[in-house]
């Protein structure tokens, strides 16, 4: 068993049940359409931009969705029937960017996802999406059943 | 071989096949599956393949487009072939970093250097 540790951010995780966060200001059901999901995010990316977010920032919360949405549907959802919906949570400040994305499939072990970076794994067409949104986000947490994953992004300071 | 609903917009220069994609979000996995099938056929149509793919277009990609990457490359090396990337953004470029698939590539700054760098 192999740990994931990116190679750029070392974030702490914690793997504690996800719950004690407070509310989200936005909930929406995904329903796998990209239109809706592109929308969404084209949203979310404007209201970044008013906050100042820098194009590095808005880039890390971009793709940190989209493998969070992508894990959801592909492996969360891999043995439901089509049709049954993603909810993508999040609330847009100026100082930090929280999200949380949680599917209805039977939840997975972070841990046992094989580090993608490790020689035996490199050639591996998938599995790399916990690894960026791990290396791109501030902080990362699972529920404990698996099927919920909460992240933060915290705006970084202004270079004097 | 230009598809009427094609991701791609690709060239021939000497014996090398360019490939650029024509999205500027290469995230949409049935996007991403057509691009896959559509270089796949670019490759096969050649023994010893010479592939340059271009991101000049690029602002986004999914690790779902770096897994394609990946197939593509190892399709190119079972033909004996050579695969060079180039014009990829610095963001988009870290994304290889911490994938560590920078070092599984060859990547150029430019159409140009990628070019030279053909064997």
């Amino acid at each position: 068993m192999s740990l994931l540790t990116p190679p750029l951010a070392h974030v702490p995780v914690t793997m504690s049940h996800a719950s004690h966060h407070p509310r989200y200001d936005v909930s929406v059901m995904l329903t796998g359409d990209r239109a809706q999901i592109d929308r969404i995010e084209q949203d979310i990316m404007a209201q970044l931009e008013k906050f100042a977010y820098t194009k590095a920032s808005r880039f890390a919360v971009k793709l940190s969705i989209e493998e969070a949405v992508a894990n959801a549907f592909n492996h969360g959802h891999k043995h439901l029937p089509p049709g049954v919906p993603v909810r993508l949570e999040y609330s847009l400040a100026p100082d930090q960017v929280r999200i949380a994305v949680e599917d209805q499939g039977p939840g997975f072990v972070p841990a046992d996802v094989p580090d993608p970076t490790m020689d035996e794994n490199i050639e591996q067409p998938s599995g790399r999406g916990i690894m960026l949104i791990r290396a791109y986000m501030s902080s990362v947490a699972f529920s404990s059943s698996g099927n919920r994953i909460e992240m933060t992004y915290k705006k970084p300071a202004p270079k004097a | 071989m230009a598809q009427a609903d094609s991701r791609l917009r690709v060239r021939r220069q000497d014996n090398i096949t360019l490939v650029e994609f024509i999205d500027r979000n290469i995230l949409d996995e049935a996007n991403i599956q057509s691009i896959g099938e559509e270089i796949t056929q670019l490759i096969e149509a050649q023994t010893a393949p010479k592939l340059l793919i271009s991101f000049s277009n690029v602002d986004h990609l999914s690790s779902a487009a770096l897994g394609t990457l990946i197939t593509i490359r190892n399709k190119v090396r079972d033909r004996g072939g050579q695969l060079r990337l180039a014009n990829i953004d610095p963001q988009i470029y870290e994304v290889f970093v911490i994938t560590r698939l920078h070092k599984m590539f060859s990547i150029h700054e430019t159409t140009d250097d990628a070019l030279k760098s053909f064997e």
